[in-house]
């Protein structure tokens, strides 16, 4: 793959930021999430956390059940503050 | 397998206190050192943090920590070489109640003192530093502008792989299971398979160092409590300083990346190692910040998360060499502020493990000693 491939679309992460990170000695999704922001934008890694996962199982021969998934965090899609605010209990 | 049995220091916790601790111990000389963090570097509170970094306190040692810390911060990245992202637009802390204001001129007239660039200001001009805020029921605030930002997971990756280059060992998703001493002196540690020789331990655990603690038989003087925070997609610049305020409780503060991190305690939390996410307080932290900033109403939320804050009894950090345990040293309780006090709190704390002494006078100040001397300057500016 071309480093200047485009893996997380939200944070605009390459495929060469990934790979150095990986190179670096980093072998989870967790480690490369935070290094490099790869799925921690508006869509929150649904589009982009499998090929990474991917990918890492790639670059150290294991399987992809193998690599430790982070946790996935509330909310699944983004909300407006103005919509959490008007919230109230019934 | 690790490679191996000895080593000269070991510290426990791959956070920033860990790492920045790891990093000064080898800039100064220190050899065969090993960092052990049972998760990945900035697993734990400090790659939940807010972010911030501010100066301005109510406990002298507090302020001169901040203070030195951020003139470390100021040359980090490239110090470092590692861009960490630092962006000093100030924190604005805001005033609601006449006790605020009154603390407030107190803390600015301490910080003043020790040479920290801060005012106390009006609600006209904290209106010209932040033009989208909602003035309602504002007094006062207080404007530092060296405060600000910097980037918690590249600060803690940088200090970490710095440390490495200059011949630290670190092992990530290794834990310390056990420590064993001898006649109360350190003698090794044990993780899962191994055991690794060392006279010295440092306790760098953040959240978990109380259970460090129970593993050399002490009681240490912190408690664990969740913190919760949330962050919204990016968005174009909408004001540039941290905005705080202790009484309405929150803080909010919107990064170079252009997204807005926000976050508040709960009085009513319990002590205890949760770090879970509960829609109340996105719901509570939503209410309050649409009410400062209307305009944040627009703006959404992609993600929530929780960190510890790890509380010692007058919110100020415990560092220096433990009383009753040979060779067992204390980087702990920072209460919420161990990411901007890290820089020069880890410099003091590798000169005291090599020489014995320490370039800022913290012997008698932050030891854990103080608390049984009754010598409590309790920390009142704590979100």
């Amino acid at each position: 793959m071309k480093d200047e491939i485009i893996i997380c679309r939200c944070e605009d992460v390459t495929w060469g930021e990934i790979r150095r990170a990986l190179e670096k000695g980093y072998t989870t999704l967790d480690e490369i999430k935070r290094i490099t922001r790869g799925g921690m934008g508006r869509c929150q890694g649904t589009t982009c956390h499998r090929i990474i996962l991917g990918e890492i199982a790639k670059f150290y021969h294991k399987s992809i059940e193998e690599v430790v998934v982070p946790t996935f965090r509330p909310p699944t899609k983004p909300v407006k503050l103005g919509t959490l605010a008007s919230d109230v209990d019934d | 397998m690790l490679m191996i049995k000895r080593a000269d220091i070991v510290i426990i916790g791959g956070g920033i206190i860990g790492c920045s601790i790891a990093y000064n111990l080898a800039k100064m000389g220190g050899k065969n050192i090993v960092l052990f963090e049972k998760n990945s570097l900035a697993s734990g509170a400090t790659g939940r943090c807010g972010a911030g970094i501010r100066q301005q306190f109510g406990a002298e040692m507090n302020c001169i920590l901040a203070r030195e810390s951020i003139k470390i911060f100021e040359n980090l990245s490239q110090e470092l070489d590692y861009d960490i992202e630092l962006n000093q637009n100030g924190y604005l802390v805001l005033a609601y109640t006449e006790r605020e204001v009154n603390q407030f001129k107190k803390n600015v007239a301490l910080e003043q003192s020790l040479d920290i660039d801060v005012r106390f200001i009006t609600v006209k001009e904290a209106k010209e530093i932040v033009p989208p805020l909602n003035t309602e029921g504002l007094l006062a605030a207080t404007f530092c502008p060296t405060d600000g930002h910097a980037n918690p997971f590249n600060t803690n990756f940088a200090y970490g792989e710095a440390a490495q280059r200059l011949g630290v060992k670190i092992y990530t998703f290794t834990e310390i299971k056990e420590i064993e001493t001898e006649n109360n002196k350190i003698m090794a540690v044990k993780t899962e398979k191994e055991k690794i020789l060392t006279p010295i331990v440092v306790n760098a655990a953040g959240g978990y160092s109380g259970t460090i603690g129970k593993m050399v038989g002490v009681d240490l003087p912190v408690y664990s409590q969740r913190h919760q925070i949330l962050i919204t997609e990016p968005v174009d610049p909408l004001f540039k300083p941290m905005l705080m305020s202790f009484s309405r409780n929150f803080y909010c503060q919107q990064t170079p990346h252009g997204s807005i991190i926000m976050g508040c305690g709960n009085p009513d939390e319990p002590k205890g190692d949760d770090i879970g996410s509960s829609w109340q307080f996105a719901r509570e932290m939503a209410q309050k910040m649409t009410t400062v900033v209307p305009l944040l109403k627009e703006v959404s939320m992609v993600r929530q998360w929780a960190g510890l804050y790890n509380v010692s009894p007058d919110a100020q950090p415990i560092l220096g060499k433990h009383p009753q345990v040979g060779g067992f040293y204390v980087a702990i309780g920072f209460s919420g502020h161990g990411f901007m006090l890290a820089p020069v709190t880890s410099k003091l704390m590798a000169e005291l493990i090599l020489t014995g002494r320490t370039s800022l006078s913290i012997e008698d100040k932050l030891d854990i000693g103080r608390f049984e001397r009754g010598e409590l300057i309790l920390e009142p500016s704590v979100v």
